[in-house]
């Protein structure tokens, strides 16, 4: 076997770069449009698990602004109606669970109760920690309507607080009652600018 | 002719099976297999892209150099891989975020680049086609095997969530086999991967050695 010059191997290489790529991005134009809309639905549909549609009026997906506190990013979706301020919709994530980020979505009324909070991403145990989604158990829906009044004390039972916690998994509540708890008492400081 | 294409495809479900003789691939094999339904999804997905690779490789074969075959293998399966995940991105979008990083990690599954270098490159477009539908079967095999057992062992549910595979109308195919709490969670997590493979492993070599037997003990009656 006589092993060709280099010179052809590289220029070899280079057209089949071009080619695959060209075959790629024409996927990517073919595909684009409908994986940005598939994007918006899924936000608006979990957007949706925490406020009433009926309750706003607006372009809730889009009309956002961007908060830091500390190494918290928070990403704040304005509810209104007719204009005027209804509720703010706060993700958040709190690294101190037993497995991982657990990525949060929390709903604060302007009239000063949490309206409700769902877990958006998580890998906690399954069996144990997974009780915090709503398809396992209705834990999560002990924050529905809960006056932010009082904030200071919310914990779980072991702490001293109201929240259950699960046979066996202390360490996800008591994570995720303390990021609400977090994150409401952020929006408390701060609701003059989010509503700007 | 015919013998060997029968050949071809017994090696890929059965004597060659890439996950349970080869043992390649094991890291979306072992990560993704808790459901069945995940499992179709992603063994789908590699039969796909070995499809692909395979003939792509194989229709190739005289312009790949050889000193150069493995950046164009990896260049070509890894361009593969990037179309089918943006196809599943927009038309299996809740099947994508579930099986998530495991579909760019087709790239690194061993079984693809190595029948493009064992076969694809060495033969014509058909067997190829072939030989990339029969790996493939057979390593989604392996996968909804050893998913539904941890499925069934885990949560005792059969084909849960067959809607982001089938739509809407699968939405109700979950089979209920005994009660969520009385299920063994080690079959869910990490370690019932790797006790769900051995045991699969153990089960074929098991009824291997049965059959060799068996055939061994009608020769002798013949003798």
């Amino acid at each position: 076997m006589t092993s060709s010059p280099p010179v052809i191997a590289a220029l070899r290489i280079g057209l089949f770069s071009f080619i695959i790529v060209g075959l790629v991005s024409l996927v990517y134009h073919g595909t684009k449009d409908k994986i940005a809309d598939n994007e918006r639905r899924a936000l608006l549909q979990s957007l949706q698990s925490v406020i009433d549609k009926r309750r706003y009026d607006n372009d809730l997906a889009n009309d956002k602004i961007q908060l830091q506190s500390g190494e918290q990013a928070y990403t704040v979706y304005r509810a209104r109606q007719a204009g005027k301020p209804i509720a703010s919709i706060i993700t958040s994530t709190t690294t101190q669970g037993y497995n991982g980020d657990i990525d949060l979505l929390i709903a604060i009324n302007v009239s000063g109760t949490i309206n409700a909070v769902r877990v958006l991403n998580h890998r906690e145990t399954p069996g144990l920690g997974d009780a915090i989604e709503l398809k396992k158990s209705n834990w999560i829906l002990s924050f529905n309507q809960l006056a932010i009044k009082g904030l200071e004390q919310w914990a779980v039972k072991r702490d001293g607080g109201n929240f259950d916690q699960f046979t066996g998994a202390t360490i996800t509540p008591r994570a995720i009652v303390n990021e609400v708890k977090n994150t409401t008492l952020f929006f408390q400081q701060h609701q003059h600018e989010i509503f700007q | 002719m015919r013998s060997d294409y029968s050949k071809i495809l017994s090696n890929g479900l059965w004597h060659n099976n890439q996950a349970l003789v080869a043992l390649l691939g094991l890291c979306p094999l072992l990560a993704v297999s808790n459901t069945v339904i995940n499992s179709l999804g992603l063994g789908l997905a590699t039969t796909l892209t070995l499809i692909l690779s395979n003939l792509l490789v194989s229709s190739l074969r005289q312009f790949i150099l050889p000193e150069i075959r493995l950046p164009l293998f990896v260049l070509i399966i890894a361009g593969v891989v990037t179309i089918i995940e943006l196809i599943m991105h927009a038309w299996f979008y809740e099947l994508y975020k579930i099986l998530g990083i495991f579909i760019p990690l087709i790239v690194t599954n061993c079984a693809i680049i190595g029948r493009a270098e064992v076969f694809a490159s060495k033969n014509r477009i058909m067997p190829s086609i072939l030989d990339a539908l029969a790996m493939g079967l057979g390593f989604s095999f392996a996968l909804i095997v050893l998913g539904g057992f941890r499925e069934l062992l885990g949560s005792g549910t059969l084909l849960t969530q067959a809607d982001l595979l089938f739509g809407d109308a699968a939405k109700d195919w979950k089979i209920n086999v005994f009660d969520d709490n009385s299920g063994i969670l080690l079959a869910i997590l990490p370690p019932g991967a790797f006790i769900g493979l051995g045991l699969l492993i153990a089960l074929k070599n098991a009824f291997e050695l049965r059959l060799k037997a068996t055939k061994s003990a009608t020769s002798k009656i013949y003798e």
